[in-house]
């Protein structure tokens, strides 16, 4: 055997170890979470039982749905803002010309580089002082606009050519018009990056909403699986708890099996402008 | 004119909803956060003014410097750690291989899966008697590891599972790196004669050295933003060995209600932050 083979197998078995230890994890916990707790604490490749007790006790104890629901919707409203006024000041920012144009863009990179450490606590009063603890307003609105959108957008807007703007302005658009009806079409894989970012963010986001809402019935998903797995309610059965897990992580695994491509192209460009 | 001011009217229109997210959520709390820290309050009660009392506290904080040491044994765990394994991945994905996407897809997997599943599953794969890793360990003849009850261990374990989360996506930035190395240098290479190390230490490391930088800057950051992590797996014990600095501010603000210390605290904790991105970019800048 040549010493190139032996290389190639070396490879392909240190590959498929790393494969294995990537994947196994999420494979064990979805299994566990089917199996009777007395049957827990072994670690197989195959299920010995199936039995969906433990989901039933968890739908019992957690209004898991219901957060479903409220991450899916502060998720998506989220995205929506970030999309829509990312690309109203990226477009400003890189399309037109006012007083301040250069001061606003520096303040928006500046705010990229600042810990959030900062301005934990003062967001938090200010959200008791409206009043916004235990609503969505306090999920939803301080997330609305985001730097890195606003950067992405100006960058791909300075890409297009002017003529196709002033095109559209002799036809009569208004400003938002091409924006969302003119330029968006040629920016698809633009906010198809940001999109994801921003609600695969959001929906995995914790510490915010740990702070800003106490009412079960609000709560988002991360967050009340955390709650559940550190508190008390699920009475210290393991499965119980990998239930409420698996049910976090599938709408993510769906959407990433689908859309593997460009999560991976997303993330990593946003990583490298980071 | 007429039209100047319009034009501008509208200017100012489109980046009106960015203006009053950065007064509300960026100026305002910048600055009141400042003003917190002056101050001791309980949200309650009438806020009171304390001096620098916060700040003098702090620097005696047995618990501050603790959090900070914790951070930086996660840092100097988790970035070699994280290089090297992603650095080899990436360079094993580079060659030719069969079913390459199928492997940059798994390995990037944990990148996308919420931090709270993660934990949960480390959580059981670290246990002491019924954990995965420590069946294997024994399988091969090694001892248990008490991978969360031990103090000197506990924040080395969670090192360890952050990286595994996040390595696949700096696999990716390698990967890139890797990739924009022109194919002609290692033929010149070769004609010359070169050992596979001189080709990865003499063509391969500075063009991937950028992405060493990059990784070693955002995982300082991770490592400084730890919460849910240290939050599932040992609410910040054993003896606050795990107790990191968003932790800390979470604590103090949201089980004391010491919200001025609490401010305090973030402010410090983000003016060290800063200084250590400044001074990583600043030995970058020097190194090329």
């Amino acid at each position: 055997m040549s010493r190139m083979k032996v290389t190639k197998i070396i490879i392909y078995i240190l590959l498929i170890g790393a494969g294995f230890s990537f994947l196994y994890p999420f494979y064990w916990m979805i299994l566990a979470s089917l199996t009777p707790e007395s049957q827990l604490g072994n670690f197989n490749l195959l299920p010995l039982e199936i039995s969906f007790e433990n989901y039933l006790l968890m739908f019992s104890k957690i209004p898991i749905f219901r957060s479903l629901l409220n991450s899916t919707v502060v998720a998506a409203s989220s995205t929506t803002g970030v999309l829509v006024f990312g690309s109203m000041i990226g477009y400003a920012l890189a399309k037109r010309d006012f007083r301040g144009r250069n001061a606003l863009f520096f303040i928006i990179i500046f705010t990229m580089t600042l810990p959030f450490q900062i301005t934990l606590i003062p967001n938090y009063v200010l959200m008791v002082k409206f009043r916004w603890v235990d609503t969505f307003a306090a999920l939803i609105i301080p997330s609305l606009n985001s730097a890195f959108a606003i950067i992405m957008f100006r960058q791909v807007f300075k890409g297009i050519p002017d003529d196709l703007i002033d095109a559209a302005r002799v036809d009569g658009c208004g400003e938002l018009r091409i924006i969302f009806q003119v330029l968006w079409p040629n920016i698809i894989p633009t906010i198809i990056t940001v999109g994801i970012i921003t609600f695969m963010n959001s929906w995995n986001e914790v510490l915010w909403p740990l702070i800003v809402i106490r009412d079960e019935n609000l709560m988002t998903m991360p967050q009340l699986v955390t709650l559940f797995a550190v508190g008390g309610r699920s009475d210290a059965q393991l499965g119980v708890k990998l239930a409420s897990a698996v049910l976090l992580a599938l709408p993510i695994i769906i959407a990433y099996s689908i859309f593997q491509k460009h999560f991976i192209r997303s993330m990593a460009s946003s990583g490298l402008k980071g | 004119m007429r039209i100047q001011s319009k034009k501008s009217m509208i200017s100012y229109f489109l980046v009106s909803p960015y203006l009053v997210h950065l007064i509300l959520f960026v100026s305002f709390p910048v600055i009141f956060s400042v003003v917190l820290t002056f101050h001791k309050w309980n949200i309650i009660s009438e806020m009171q003014y304390v001096g620098i009392d916060n700040y003098t506290r702090l620097f005696q904080d047995r618990l501050f410097w603790k959090s900070l040491v914790n951070t930086l044994t996660f840092l100097v765990v988790h970035i070699p750690l994280q290089i090297i394994i992603a650095l080899a991945l990436a360079y094993i994905l580079d060659q030719k291989i069969f079913c390459k996407g199928f492997f940059r897809a798994t390995f990037f997997l944990p990148v996308v899966i919420s931090g709270v599943v993660v934990t949960m599953i480390w959580k059981q794969l670290y246990g002491v008697d019924t954990g995965l890793i420590n069946k294997l360990l024994v399988s091969i003849g090694l001892g248990k590891v008490e991978w969360m009850t031990n103090k000197n261990i506990a924040m080395i374990s969670i090192a360890i599972m952050a990286t595994w989360k996040n390595v696949g996506l700096y696999v990716i930035l390698f990967l890139v790196g890797l990739q924009s190395v022109p194919q002609r240098y290692y033929e010149a290479a070769d004609v010359e004669g070169a050992s596979r190390w001189q080709k990865f230490r003499y063509i391969t490391l500075p063009a991937i050295n950028p992405t060493i930088f990059m990784v070693t800057i955002l995982s300082t950051i991770g490592g400084f933003n730890l919460f849910i992590e240290p939050y599932i797996m040992t609410g910040g014990g054993p003896l606050n060995s795990t107790l990191s600095a968003v932790l800390y501010i979470y604590k103090q603000a949201f089980e004391f209600y010491h919200m001025g210390y609490s401010a305090s605290l973030g402010l410090i904790f983000a003016f060290i932050i800063m200084m250590v991105v400044v001074i990583q970019k600043y030995m970058i800048e020097k190194d090329e």
